[in-house]
């Protein structure tokens, strides 16, 4: 018989494949959001198309070169595709509805006479230069932040991200993880019951799909409930006592400080240290009420130099942008009326600084290790 | 290490348990037995907390594991203490990688990062799934992912493990590995083991205590080989034991095989049936070529088959060697690849109506046929997608000896009640043709010898049976033919003696007792008794 045998096999099979020396070190998925969301917020300051089509320009050869093998590292593709779209239906609308009658037209749609109750809609007419230009622009802007939300949705494993957030929010990401896991097997059943429907040649047949589906989910749920429970999922934790109040005060003052910041050029003065205090109350109070969870974490995604680098590289690009925003109007928003070609003169500093924002951008190709694991 | 003081447990007026007075020692391994629906799981549940806590019901005494009592305790509070894996392994998953589904239960214990690393080090040693860490569980075969279900509680260290049913959905070597695991947990660290278990032929030998739930709310618990010979779970070495009248049941093949050699107990086989060269049988269902590919994945590869009328055949064979993808393809019929035919017509390109007039399929997982909220809808409805008269659908079912309460839910009927049902359902059809996948699952001994007469029936009235198994004893008792698929093909074909004593991975124990000579079931052996005088 073979009992008994499992441990020895099993001690002289296991050596090589532990340790971690064989690895290459991964970027912690936080510090891609980090990047990502800069390059995307600084995209979101400007309508200059040069800068715009730059920073996609320094965005895709990152995710090109630091991707993953993951089902999720090809949905880059995806992205690229709802930024065209996005992009070709904005100017689409723009032709067929534009509203503007005055400019440089280019040339002129048959116009279509619309009842008296429909006034001020017009579909047709001429189309001029100028309102295109400004709708080109505006979608561009629009596409790159696409654009650099696809690359941190390629760039960072999702799961690993949910892992990674605060103690506080395990709860969370714990429910998020678990719909992640249950989708898939409820449309395993999904397809099974619609499979086994066949068999039975019944008539009635939505009550037929509907009915196992769910008396399967419900099981699922109580098994991985039980499961859970039974692992030490929710032992005795301290209360929270004030601490969520904090994080929600806190998060408050900070979303009010992106809108300035992002919203309203002008506001840099009040807008960047309300944005500060209130991210600095929500990582104190989510730091304290995760230290009284009693939990702890196993491997944690270290936090160390490339991580700074890549996340860095983001927020240098965003702050660039938004300290030529406030000084130079004309460079980040080019005039469409009258209609002149976009600049980006690196004569003056305000150029330099974007062009080095978008080296900024670019940098993780340097300053990141690839997300590739060995199989 | 384990004590039942007094315990009782009642779900409303349903009395599971009462007055349990035990002790069980520390180290030992416990098999929990008992026939279907009397209370194993609730035994079990007791133990971790899961009952009351978890399932409701009222729980009178007390249970005190290590110094705790259960019911003071909720089961996460014991999670240091008792570890537990279920029958479905996939359905407990919290994770979706084996590294971090075996660190989970630590994490929330709050062990030291540190220490944590260590023990996943040597939980996945200790279970030999080290080099699976990486690995997403979805992708794992059922044996490795009760495996790391196995090693996913014992990483927080508990001293108890309690194991519900954990191979009834693996193949016989996948439940053989990991009761080697099982063993060698309670034989290298020390662990005590309770675990419930339908196949017993699996674990008895490895037993120190054994626990009989007599049905009544009573437990029996002693010896194996003494709880064995009074309790009313017979498996086939106890079976034989009793046949023979030793005074001690025999636990393992080993002893058996000594204690029919010190006996001189001269055994011979059945005579052989008549010559099957001109089998005059028509043959209902004709395959040949049959072939099934998902994506690029070969299921099923060039398979020829005939099922003739009057027989049982088994389909045997490991997990993922293609017999389910077999027997949905032979009820469906296949366009282009080989060819299905049931009384001359390809059921491809029949509706669905059709196609289950000639061959009737009860799935493996046979609850997905059932939608109504009671037994007598769900068989009314019967009537009316077979366009059959009212009544047909009920009168199958009390002529297979099963008669369940009308207004019962068809989720509350038993496993074998309810198999049984899905059958009535889909004979209500007439189709001559019945594919089983898997029928045995959650079925106790009595049950399967009486689905096995159910099938004996269905095939003397003229019809031809072909059920997918991993259960040897099963395809022993209550087969003719026997078709072993390896990789999507038939590896072996032919009587079920020839090829279930052919290799020992498929034999039944009483064939391994009595090899070479060629006897399957406790039943031939009592018969060949008369006739055996030569040794």
């Amino acid at each position: 018989m073979t009992l008994g045998t499992r441990t020895s096999d099993a001690t002289a099979g296991a050596q090589p494949s532990t340790g971690s020396g064989g690895l290459r070190r991964t970027v912690h998925p936080w510090a891609w959001w980090g990047w990502a969301l800069g390059v995307g917020g600084a995209a979101s300051l400007t309508t200059n198309p040069l800068v715009l089509v730059l920073l996609v320009c320094a965005v895709l050869p990152v995710v090109a070169a630091k991707r993953g093998d993951e089902p999720w590292a090809r949905s880059v593709r995806a992205y690229l595709w709802l930024a065209a779209i996005v992009l070709g239906v904005r100017v689409v609308f723009q032709i067929l509805l534009g509203g503007r009658r005055d400019g440089t037209v280019l040339f002129a749609l048959p116009e279509l006479a619309l009842p008296a109750w429909a006034a001020g809609i017009r579909l047709g007419g001429p189309v001029s230069a100028e309102a295109l230009a400004a709708t080109l622009y505006d979608g561009l802007r629009l596409a790159t932040l696409l654009v650099a939300v696809g690359a941190a949705n390629a760039l960072a494993n999702p799961r690993r991200a949910l892992r990674s957030v605060p103690p506080a929010l395990a709860d969370l990401s714990l429910a998020v993880a678990v719909a992640l896991t249950v989708a898939p097997q409820v449309v395993e059943s999904a397809f099974r019951v619609r499979r086994a429907r066949r068999l039975r040649g019944t008539t009635r047949t939505l009550q037929a799909l509907v009915v196992p589906v769910l008396a399967d989910a419900v099981d699922r749920s109580l098994a991985l409930a039980a499961s859970m429970d039974v692992r030490g999922y929710g032992r005795a934790r301290a209360a929270a006592g004030a601490w969520p109040w904090l994080a929600l005060a806190g998060s408050s003052a900070a979303t009010l400080g992106l809108y300035g910041l992002l919203g309203l050029p002008a506001s840099v003065p009040w807008a960047a240290p309300t944005l500060a205090a209130g991210v600095g109350a929500v990582v104190l109070a989510l730091t304290a009420s995760g230290r009284r969870r009693g939990t702890t974490r196993y491997r944690p995604d270290p936090w160390g130099v490339p991580e700074w680098w890549v996340a860095g590289a983001g927020l240098a690009t965003m702050g660039l942008m938004v300290a030529v925003a406030a000084t130079a109007a004309a460079l980040v928003h080019p005039s469409t009326d009258p209609l002149v070609w976009p600049a980006l003169d690196p004569s003056s500093w305000q150029g330099a600084a974007l062009l080095l924002a978008i080296a900024a951008a670019a940098s993780p190709l340097v300053s990141a290790p690839s997300n590739r694991e060995p199989a | 290490m384990i004590q039942f003081d007094g315990v009782g447990v009642a779900y409303g007026d349903r009395r599971v348990l009462s007055d349990v007075n035990l002790t069980l020692r520390d180290g030992d391994l416990t098999v929990v037995i008992g026939r279907t629906g009397t209370g194993k799981s609730t035994l079990l549940g007791t133990l971790c907390g899961l009952v009351p806590h978890h399932t409701g019901g009222t729980l009178t005494g007390a249970v005190r594991i290590a110094g705790r009592t259960t019911s003071r305790h909720r089961p996460s509070d014991l999670a240091d203490v008792v570890g537990f894996v279920g029958q479905d392994p996939l359905a407990g998953f919290v994770t979706d990688r084996v590294e971090d589904e075996v660190a989970y239960g630590m994490e929330q214990l709050g062990v030291a990062p540190a220490a944590m690393r260590k023990r996943v080090e040597e939980t996945l040693d200790l279970m030999g799934i080290a080099e699976l860490r990486r690995r997403s569980l979805a992708t794992l075969s059922g044996g490795q992912q009760q495996r790391v279900a196995i090693a996913a509680v014992l990483a927080a260290q508990p001293r108890v493990l309690v194991l519900d049913e954990p191979t009834s959905a693996l193949d016989p070597t996948a439940a053989q590995d990991v009761f080697a695991a099982i063993t060698a947990l309670v034989h290298d660290v020390g662990l005590t083991v309770v675990l419930a278990e339908h196949r017993l032929e699996r674990v008895m030998h490895a037993a120190d205590t054994m626990l009989w739930l007599d049905g009544t709310g009573g437990v029996v618990a002693g010896d194996p080989a003494d709880v064995l010979a009074r309790a009313d779970v017979v498996p086939p070495l106890a079976g034989l034991s009793g046949a023979l009248g030793w005074d001690r049941v025999a636990l393992s093949v080993r002893e058996a095989r000594r204690r029919v050699h010190r006996d001189r107990v001269a055994v011979r086989p059945p005579p052989p049936p008549a010559e099957a060269a001109a089998d005059p049988r028509p043959v209902l269902l004709r395959a040949r070529d049959v072939r099934v590919a998902y994506g690029g994945v070969t299921a099923v590869a060039g398979v020829a088959l005939d099922l003739r009328e009057g027989t049982v055949t088994a389909l045997m064979g490991r997990n993922g060697s293609g017999k389910s993808s077999l027997l949905w393809a032979l009820q469906s019929g296949r366009a282009g690849t080989g060819e299905v035919l049931v009384a001359a017509r390809n059921p491809h390109g029949l509706s669905a109506t059709e196609a289950r007039r000639l061959v009737g399929l009860v799935p493996q997982t046979a609850s997905d046929l059932l939608y109504l909220p009671t037994v007598a809808g769900e068989l009314a409805q019967a009537d009316r997608d077979a366009a059959a008269p009212q009544g047909t659908a009920a009168a199958v079912l009390a002529d297979l000896g099963v008669e369940p309460d009308p207004a019962a839910h068809p989720r509350d009927l038993s496993e074998g009640q309810r198999l049984a049902l899905v059958l009535a359902v889909q004979l209500a059809a007439g189709p001559r043709v019945i594919l089983l996948d898997e029928p045995t699952r959650g079925l106790d001994y009595a049950a399967k010898e009486a689905l096995a007469g159910i099938l004996r029936r269905l095939a003397d009235d003229g019809r031809a049976v072909l059920v997918a198994t991993h259960d040897v004893e099963f395809a022993a008792l209550a087969t003719d033919d026997t078709v072993l698929l390896a990789d999507g093909a038939v590896v072996a074909s032919g009587p079920t003696r020839t090829v279930c004593t052919g290799s020992p991975a498929f034999s039944p124990q009483v064939a391994k007792v009595f090899a070479p000579v060629a006897v399957l079931t406790v039943a031939e052996v009592v018969a060949g008794l008369g006739r055996g005088e030569s040794s």
